[in-house]
């Protein structure tokens, strides 16, 4: 619990430099006694706080997802980003754009929600048709599914010139986070809520199909369920701010590394580690060329592909 | 008393079980014995709703399995399966804790924890409770895996090969547990037992299956005979009696069995 409420501490701690970080002199100093209408004041309010929330919502949710995925796939490697989960979803975006280029945001993300599913759907048959289920080629065989969903979405962008908005959902960026624009993020924070609900339900699922039966759970129904909630985060992440991946890999992983799978005492520090992780991510894509900023993706990319290579290695070893 | 009729399960065009119709008394240990491919495994699984059967029912206390609610037959009924492997990481104690899920639905109450802890003592993992599971050996997580069936504290117990990875003295305190489990706690206890001297010395009802069909069942001393075993395994087993239970010696072979070839992998 101490532990718990000192990671909490360093969330605020990174919330609180994200806040102050940034083009626009921002600083404590200049806030204290501002009237209504100043400068730093609204940008505070219209830009950093929206986008320091989105940071949170957005890490806590996708690590969740993560975490889910593992849980119901079986497998340590898995997670939206390497099961086609947010390839399929940035397909529907770009689907829904094309087709109903009216709809509200919160219609297209229902409908990007609906193609990540059937994405995710897929890949868990494909695994379910492979002969040998080898722990490091089920990553492998999701990395390659997202590839060529990713390669249909850019056909068809290309086709209908479309290449840049396809561009701000497969790059996750929070750099045009504004207030109104963000708020979609809330219903992921509320499916991880439910995510936490029903933790036991999951960690039960983990021990496979047999023993969700004998303990008296519905398995399909559990993973009905983690399979929506995985969806809908995927795509409300996707829809506001675009593909952060490797965040549901590494927390999870790490989390399990030192405290064990049971969802019930895990999560919440899933949670808290997969927004410190994202903030930070963020902070340095904003300070390593300042004042140009590197997208959260693009760093996430680098620094989460180092780190799932170190734990597959280790991985390796540990199979011998 | 488990109530099987008629069941049956074909996968394509092999038939795994093929109509078996049998009654498992209440209290006491039932072992199903039989050789490899005998569907004994498949029967299991079928009585514990874990496989769907093609034709046939099975009633537990005259409920239905096909109709029942999976959460009430939990509550009376477990099953645990061979071959298990586990991916997710959870200490022996988390682990045992979720047989106590039926019961407590994830919210566990201090007397469910005293379940917890009384299991762990049963199966000698005192020690071990705090450890993960993927850092023991195959003998201990087997123990843990059938500690956590003891938590789930039904009447009928469905074990399938409990003994897969123990040594000889866990086998043998394996089975004295479920022995109390019966005599003192009025438990069903039902076995599948490749070893047929365990199945002798511990149970009270002794079910034979060869190619999908019960063929012989009855007390250990009806079955374990060299004329009724020669019939299940197609092997010449002398029976000795030794502590007044009848001893199968089948380590020699014998003449006409010896110069048959090893089946197959699908034989």
């Amino acid at each position: 619990m101490k532990a718990l409420a000192g990671a909490c501490l360093l969330i605020f701690v990174l919330a609180a430099a994200s806040l102050f970080v940034g083009v626009s002199d921002v600083t404590p100093g200049k806030l204290i006694g501002a009237d209504a209408g100043s400068r730093a004041l609204q940008v505070l309010l219209a830009s950093r706080i929206p986008r320091t929330l989105a940071i949170i919502l957005a890490g806590m949710s996708m690590a969740v997802a993560g975490f889910i995925m593992q849980m119901l796939a079986r497998n340590r490697f898995v997670e939206p980003s390497t099961a086609g989960t947010m390839e399929s979803a940035s397909l529907g975006m770009l689907v829904v754009t094309l087709l109903a280029p009216q709809a509200p945001v919160m219609g297209k993300m229902l409908a990007a929600s609906a193609f990540a599913l059937a994405g995710t759907a897929l890949f868990l048959r494909i695994l379910r048709s492979i002969p040998l289920r080898s722990v490091l080629i089920v990553p492998l065989v999701g990395i390659m599914m997202g590839n060529v969903i990713s390669a249909v979405a850019t056909f068809i962008a290309y086709r209908f010139d479309l290449l840049q908005a396809l561009a701000a959902w497969t790059t996750g960026d929070f750099s045009s986070v504004l207030r109104g624009r963000y708020e979609l993020l809330w219903l992921s924070f509320l499916l991880t809520g439910i995510a936490y609900f029903a933790a036991d339900r999951f960690t039960v699922a983990g021990l496979g199909e047999d023993f969700t039966t004998n303990l008296g759970l519905h398995y399909r129904r559990v993973l009905r369920l983690g399979l929506v909630i995985v969806s809908m985060v995927t795509a409300s992440v996707v829809a506001t701010v675009g593909m952060v991946p490797f965040v549901g890999l590494i927390v999870p992983n790490i989390v399990a590394m030192a405290m064990g799978d049971n969802m019930r005492h895990a999560l919440p520090w899933v949670a808290i580690l997969g927004a410190g992780l994202v903030l930070a991510c963020d902070l340095a894509g904003r300070l390593i060329r300042f004042p140009y900023e590197i997208p959260v993706g693009t760093v996430m990319g680098v620094v989460g592909s180092a780190l799932f290579l170190a734990l597959l290695l280790r991985k390796r070893r540990q199979l011998g | 008393m488990i109530e099987i009729e008629n069941v049956s399960k074909a996968y394509g065009r092999s038939v795994v079980v093929d109509g078996v119709t049998l009654t498992l008394p209440s209290r006491g240990i039932t072992s199903i014995i039989g050789p490899n491919g005998a569907g004994k495994s498949t029967l299991l699984s079928m009585v514990s709703r874990l496989l769907p059967m093609d034709r046939g029912h099975v009633r537990v206390d005259g409920l239905d399995i096909a109709d029942a609610a999976s959460d009430v037959l939990a509550r009376r009924l477990s099953i645990l399966r061979q071959d298990n492997s586990i991916s997710v990481r959870l200490t022996v104690r988390e682990l045992v804790t979720f047989g106590r899920y039926p019961h407590s639905k994830g919210r566990p109450t201090a007397a469910d924890r005293e379940h917890v802890e009384r299991a762990l003592g049963y199966l000698g993992l005192d020690g071990l409770a705090d450890r993960f599971l993927d850092e023991l050996s195959g003998g201990q997580r087997q123990r843990a895996f059938v500690a956590m069936v003891l938590c789930q504290d039904t009447d009928y117990m469905l074990l399938d090969e409990p003994l897969n990875n123990l040594d000889m003295k866990h086998a043998v305190s394996m089975m004295q547990l479920l022995r109390g489990a019966a005599d003192e706690f009025g438990k069903t206890v039902v076995l599948v037992l490749h070893d047929i001297n365990f199945a002798s010395c511990y149970s009270d009802h002794i079910v034979a299956m060869r190619d999908g069909r019960v063929i012989h069942q009855g007390s250990p001393e009806a079955l374990i005979r060299p004329d009724v075993l020669a019939e299940i395994y197609d092997l010449d087993i002398a029976v000795e009696t030794i502590g007044g239970r009848p001893i199968g010696i089948y380590y020699l072979g014998s003449g006409s069995a010896r110069r048959q070839q090893m089946p197959g992998p699908n034989g």
